[in-house]
């Protein structure tokens, strides 16, 4: 293919994935603009195998090489991708998508070690810096992300683990790593790299360890950004107008995309990562424990629901755990057909991610007027007689604005405890994804209907029903 | 390419990429992150431009590796992020507008 047309394919995909980013931006233009990258990302993996190649350093005229097997790589790439973006479960979305950013991160450093390999000795300092810092990134990504991706799937702890002197280890680590880059640099040769490839493995372990369960879906887009950058890195050393320029835009909009999350949970992106070093050790909640909660029956929730004037309920992610969003509906509906103004409030965060609980929701067609975000639904708490908490705990709890200190201190909350009675669904005492302890449940107002969230909601909408 | 030429490339795509998501709503936070991560599934061309001038076997080894996991980046990240988007189908104007009634 011409040098000059292939270059400017390139810069039409390079348009595409500005369109896209411009696209997913808005509400309206969203799916328009996922398509419009995808369409721009299968353009680039189509003329790259007909890509001018220059020549080697006798003269000779390079070869393609390789091309059966990279066609079957890519084959058995969407055939394990695309089921897994298809079949996932709505709930268990962002953690497929932490995989999807980390595997893309390894793939970024796999591709800097194999070129710095083919260079050899003709790599320019230039290059092998921008190896380096691939490579480095890239791993950390990889496992990070992966242990993002345990935290969310709850095969590991979801709380911060912090050993004893973990931040000098990861002081040390991180030294380490920036160490056996500047040998890599000096010296050039193997064993350097893939040495700070390891310590780089290790790093995204240690980074990502101490973050809070909550505070994942922060990491996760900076994780995304770092991505990214990489991406533009390895742009560097291939050459490739187009890397640059999507992986930097990626690395970009990563940035403000994690600063905007950040905000939205009321956090610092300093105290997200590094929060469990400096946090005061919790309270001992022992006192608490053994306070008397007041527990009650589907009955007396749907009494209290039928006289009330108005309802809002506050989904969390124990809703979609238990597939009550119908049931939620269903109670929702009826409710309305009384003559009782319902609504949802639907914290940022509500869910794993900003914006997740609307995913959803929506996913069960709760109707989109019914969904208020917090902003407007904590000014009507006062006037609203029962707040059905429907498998949610931290964004519901007082502690955020009441306890300095604690891991979510500082997040904005919706305000249930001005509303006349609080209804909680809820599996058992056990507290929330952040691992906090909730005075509200111990309120006067609060009632706890314990069980299934799916079951609890089904017997209350009997009860109605039998009203 | 000139060193120049590509920092000019790196400086003005850093400020395209701040200035197109700067007015992102909180709703579409998890999309976008999604859909961001689908494009640096590109590194799927580094891949393949590493792949095909690979010599030996370990280079071999480690593009087509890189091949197969910036497939799945890429393609399975832009079928999530539609998933995820097909439930908008952009009614949210409506929810804006009903929701503000609600409030008062």
């Amino acid at each position: 293919m011409n040098k000059n047309i292939y270059e400017l394919l390139g810069l039409v995909v390079a348009l595409s994935f500005i369109l896209a980013l411009k696209g997913l931006s808005a509400p309206k233009t969203a799916r328009r603009g996922n398509l419009i990258g995808a369409a721009g990302a299968t353009l680039a993996t189509v003329v790259v195998f007909f890509a001018p190649l220059g020549k080697d350093s006798m003269g000779m005229a390079k070869t393609h090489h390789n091309t059966l097997l990279i066609l079957v790589a890519v084959a058995v790439g969407v055939l394990v991708g695309v089921p897994a973006a298809r079949k996932i479960q709505m709930t268990q979305m962002p953690q497929l998508v932490a995989l999807f950013n980390g595997v893309g991160g390894g793939a970024a450093a796999l591709v800097a070690t194999a070129e710095y390999l083919n260079l050899g000795a003709d790599a320019s300092t230039a290059e092998v810096v921008a190896t380096v810092f691939t490579v480095i990134v890239g791993c950390t990504s990889f496992s990070g992300s992966v242990v993002t991706f345990l935290k969310l799937q709850e095969l590991m702890t979801t709380r911060p683990v912090v050993f004893p002197g973990g931040r000098f280890v990861i002081a040390a680590t991180l030294a380490g790593v920036l160490g056996t880059g500047g040998w890599t640099i000096a010296s050039g040769g193997n064993t350097p790299l893939l040495i700070m490839g390891g310590l780089a493995l290790l790093f995204g372990v240690l980074f990502v360890l101490p973050v809070g369960g909550a505070d994942v879906p922060i990491v996760i887009s900076l994780l995304n950004a770092f991505t990214g950058l990489t991406v533009a890195a390895s742009g560097y050393v291939l050459q490739s107008t187009l890397l640059i320029v999507a992986g930097t835009l990626v690395g970009a909009s990563g940035t403000i995309l994690t600063r905007k999350m950040a905000e939205a949970m009321g956090r610092s992106l300093f105290g997200t990562l590094f929060g469990a070093f400096t946090a005061k050790p919790q309270e001992a909640t022992g006192a608490a424990e053994t306070r008397s909660v007041k527990s009650g029956s589907p009955d007396d929730v749907a009494i209290l629901l039928n006289y009330a004037q108005r309802v809002v309920v506050v989904p969390g992610f124990g809703l979609a755990v238990a597939q009550a969003q119908h049931t939620v509906r269903e109670l929702a509906d009826l409710l309305s057909a009384k003559g009782i103004d319902v609504a949802y409030g639907i914290h940022p965060v509500a869910g794993r991610m900003p914006g997740h609980m609307n995913v959803l929701l929506a996913e069960a067609n709760v109707p989109y007027e019914q969904l208020v975000e917090m902003d407007e639904v904590n000014p009507t708490f006062p006037q609203t007689d029962v707040v059905l908490v429907v498998g949610a705990n931290d964004v519901v709890n007082p502690a955020a604005k009441t306890t300095p200190g604690c891991p979510i201190y500082g997040m904005p909350i919706l305000d249930v405890s001005e509303a006349g009675n609080v209804i909680f669904l809820k599996r058992s005492m056990r507290p929330g994804f952040a691992g906090i302890e909730n005075e509200l449940l111990y309120d006067a107002k609060t009632t706890l209907l314990f069980g299934d969230a799916k079951d609890s909601l089904t017997k209350v909408v009997n009860a109605l029903k039998a009203l | 390419m000139t060193s120049m030429a590509i920092l000019t490339i790196f400086a003005l795509s850093i400020f395209v990429g701040f200035e197109v998501v700067s007015k992102v709503s909180t709703t579409l936070h998890t999309p976008l992150m999604s859909g961001a991560n689908a494009i640096h599934g590109i590194i799927l061309v580094g891949a393949i431009m590493v792949a095909d001038g690979a010599t030996n076997t370990l280079e071999t080894t480690l593009a087509i590796l890189a091949v197969l996991l910036a497939t799945i980046n890429m393609v399975g990240g832009f079928v999530v992020t539609d998933r995820m988007l097909e439930m908008f189908k952009g009614k949210p104007k409506v929810k804006k507008a009903e929701a503000g009634e609600a409030a008062k």
